[in-house]
């Protein structure tokens, strides 16, 4: 490819002696900006090197002239976070619950606090969405074991539920079976009545079997029609919504274990403002009440 | 096509082969080695038609860019006064009475592919036109030019300046143009932040030391880039590190117009005594004129070429000459190549600005402008867009209704707070409702001037066990004449097991 060196005809310039398909490489010399930028750009990085933290060393690295840390800056700006957030917080403070969620940006703002904080804290048990499981409650429709307004939900997730908090709510559901309480024929009848009791067809003889027991057992707390008691937390066993499941196999296992969850007493770790946040979040979330 | 390039006259070196030695030699010599110092050009003033054109064009685009943000512009509430502003904070593009948003980016898109295809265009027809009139590097090389010669006189005066040794007299002119330029490259970062910012605010906060970092980095690159690009380097700018020139050879061809010198007409050239006949020999008196004055340092006489930006000062230099001789003008003119190669081979010259590749070119500008100019009009004065809740679907309720949950996002482009009705189509009995508050056929939400709100409705239907699972619905949002809906689904999951 190399062949010899020669001065072209029209520039006057001489070739690097490079030749592909007939066209020879002028050895035209670079302008001197390039070799000057070029000393800038070392120029630059030696400096960058005494100002930042470059080398790594035995015992640490150099830390450079500025002090720059990417560790204290982040320590630095969550600081700053936290008195940003302080404004806010201060306005949630101030404003009642109703006002909170009346207002469109005082609940914006809450929306964004309890999407978080839920995610942080109430996910592991009810969802990321908020829809609960088997024996977590579903926060997202209609049905409050606790009562739904804004104020119940904020009492609950302060105290908890069968939690160690003393104000804690609490509500026994009794293990008819496992306690003996009452003959394994009786808590089949039982299960029926709660079935029929659900506008669900059910055994006529068992429901009719049953009626004097739900009558001297179950009133006190689901009420004579069913429809349960939030005040003391019992569930309404005339709806469609079954925190332990809806079938025969599930009722009967209810009816003779008597579970009740736990929730713990989120006021010890959350503070008041993030807990109202919270209850907002919940609330504007989920149905009714 | 014949050549264009002459070879009549090789330069004296020509076809010497260059030995080892000599080329180690070569080296050093005043090619400068490796590295290329800049050879200094001392453009001389010239005047005539080019020359004033390029002077209006100098005042005028000056004048924009300089007094465009201090055009105040009302508009109501809390909205910016200023005509023209890029409002990166509150994203917002405001031009005289069109707002942009940054949703509607591909309006500048437009403009950019627009502004592409003008210059395709009129690179076709007259050539490299943008860079000897409009450029930036141009128009502020120009500026820089006329500071010099205050300071330091014309050409002459300044290769003379140049070549004394220091003395009092060149340290202050020297130092008075420094400043000078630095004045102006300044005064061009200054005026460049206040397109980004309120101008009467920022020019104050600025002084006392109260402006954002940006607008004092801006202005500090673009100070320094204005004084090395066009007080230093010029040029070089546009020979080395302008693409431009490798890209606008690519939509020249032999029918565009461009500074030619006409060979045909110029040739032989030599010296011209007065009263010596004009007869058996070319125009050109090899005054170098056309050289003296070239802003590029190049020969135009030597042909077309890379660094030539078309300004056409050669043109005026020369006419300028034989108008003192007697002699016709145009010596040197904007001519295309295949003229000056049809006059050569004694062929009539026929100038052709209608060729496919203009006729492509101004289509695709019309296309394109058309349908940029539509968007603009055409686009919505609010805007809905709808993000439905994927965690849950949907929610059913103690009742067996099934409720589902959306975010709509309302945008209002209109300069006055807006209440907007939302209503759900494609559902019979649907129910609209928002966070505490009771449940209708529809929801109002205000949504203020300029505004995106981002409000969280819930849509609820009763039970129906013959409820496909999932329905086509649409949000229609309306204030008045403003409308705009939003496609969605309403989803309703598996019959109530009830």
């Amino acid at each position: 490819m190399a062949s010899e060196r020669e001065t072209d005809d029209v520039s006057g310039v001489e070739t690097t002696g490079h030749e592909w398909d007939g066209i020879r490489e002028l050895d035209n010399p670079l302008p001197r900006w390039w070799l000057w930028t070029w000393y800038g750009t070392i120029a630059f990085a030696v400096v960058y090197m005494i100002l930042m933290p470059a080398w790594p060393g035995l015992h640490g690295y150099t830390k450079g002239l500025l002090g720059q840390s990417d560790r204290a800056k982040v320590t630095s700006d969550l600081a700053a976070l936290d008195v940003h957030r302080g404004a806010g917080a201060a306005m949630i403070r101030k404003a009642s619950l109703a006002q909170i969620e009346s207002d469109p940006q005082l609940q914006a703002y809450a929306q964004q606090v309890g999407q978080s904080v839920f995610g942080d804290n109430c996910a592991t048990c009810h969802g990321i969405g908020g829809t609960g499981g088997k024996g977590y409650p579903n926060l997202r429709d209609d049905v409050w074991l606790w009562g739904g307004t804004l104020e119940d939900i904020q009492h609950t997730i302060t105290v908890g539920i069968r939690a160690d908090h003393p104000q804690t709510r609490t509500s026994q559901m009794p293990a008819f079976g496992r306690d003996q309480l009452l003959e394994p024929a009786a808590i089949s009848d039982l299960t029926e009545y709660v079935v029929k009791l659900s506008g669900r067809p059910a055994d006529a003889g068992a429901v009719a079997r049953a009626a004097p027991v739900y009558a001297s057992q179950c009133v006190a707390c689901h009420g004579a029609d069913g429809r349960g008691m939030p005040s003391v937390g019992a569930p309404n066993l005339t709806d469609s919504e079954w925190l332990y499941g809806s079938d025969r196999v599930a009722i009967r296992g209810q009816i003779f274990a008597g579970t009740g969850g736990v929730m713990p007493t989120w006021g010890n770790r959350l503070s008041p403002e993030t807990i109202k946040a919270l209850s907002v979040y919940v609330h504007a979330n989920a149905g009714g009440q | 096509m014949p050549t264009l390039i002459d070879n009549t006259h090789p330069k004296p070196e020509a076809r010497t082969t260059v030995s080892a030695a000599a080329r180690a030699k070569g080296k050093g010599d005043a090619r400068g080695g490796l590295y290329k110092p800049r050879e200094p050009i001392y453009p001389k003033l010239v005047s005539g038609r080019w020359r004033t054109i390029k002077w209006a064009l100098l005042i005028v685009t000056l004048a924009i860019y300089y007094i465009t943000p201090w055009i105040r512009w009302a508009r109501p509430g809390d909205l910016p006064q200023q005509a023209v502003l890029v409002d990166f904070a509150g994203r917002r593009f405001y031009f005289f009475d069109i707002q942009l948003w940054p949703q509607e980016v591909y309006i500048f898109t437009g403009l950019l592919v627009i502004a592409a295809l003008a210059l395709f265009l009129v690179t076709a027809l007259f050539g490299r036109l943008w860079c000897g009139y409009a450029c930036p590097q141009t128009v502020w090389t120009d500026l820089f030019i006329v500071v010099e010669r205050l300071f330091e006189g014309d050409r002459n005066a300044r290769m003379r300046l140049d070549a004394q040794p220091l003395s009092f007299d060149k340290a202050w002119r020297k130092t008075g143009k420094h400043l000078t330029w630095l004045g102006i490259a300044f005064g061009t970062g200054g005026a460049w932040i206040f397109y980004f910012h309120d101008a009467p605010t920022l020019i104050r906060t600025f002084w006392i030391g109260q402006g954002a970092m940006t607008a004092y980095v801006s202005c500090a690159l673009l100070t320094a880039t204005t004084y090395v690009f066009a007080g230093w380097m010029r040029e070089q700018v546009c020979t080395y590190m302008c693409p431009w020139p490798r890209i606008q050879g690519a939509m020249l061809d032999e029918h565009s117009l461009q500074v030619a010198y006409l060979r045909d007409r110029g040739e032989p050239r030599g010296a011209h005594k007065k009263g010596q006949s004009w007869e058996g020999r070319g125009d050109c008196i090899d005054c170098q004129q056309c050289v003296v004055v070239c802003p590029m340092g190049i020969d135009i006489r030597d042909g077309s070429q890379l660094e030539c930006i078309n300004c056409g000062l050669c043109v005026d230099a020369c006419d300028d000459i034989l108008g003192r001789l007697g002699r016709p003008t145009g010596l040197i003119a904007y001519d295309t190549d295949s003229a000056v190669a049809a006059r050569a081979c004694g062929q009539k010259a026929v100038y052709r600005p209608i060729r496919p590749r203009t006729i492509y070119y101004a289509l695709a500008l019309v296309l394109v402008s058309g349908l940029t100019l539509w968007g603009l009009i055409t686009r919505p004065l609010a805007d809905v867009h709808v993000i439905r809740d994927r965690n849950p679907i949907f929610v059913r309720m103690h009742d067996g209704a099934v409720r589902d949950g959306y975010t709509l996002k309302i945008a209002n482009r209109t300069f006055e707070d807006r209440q907007f009705e939302v209503a759900f189509a494609g559902l019979d009995g649907a129910r609209l409702s928002q966070p505490g508050r009771p449940a209708g056929s529809s929801v109002s939400i205000l949504v203020p001037a300029d505004e995106v709100v981002a409000a969280r409705v819930f849509v609820t239907v009763p039970p129906d066990a013959d409820r496909p699972h999932s329905l086509p619905g649409r949000f229609i949002v309306r204030s008045g004449e403003i409308q705009s809906d939003a496609k969605t689904v309403f989803l309703s999951g598996a019959a109530n097991p009830k």
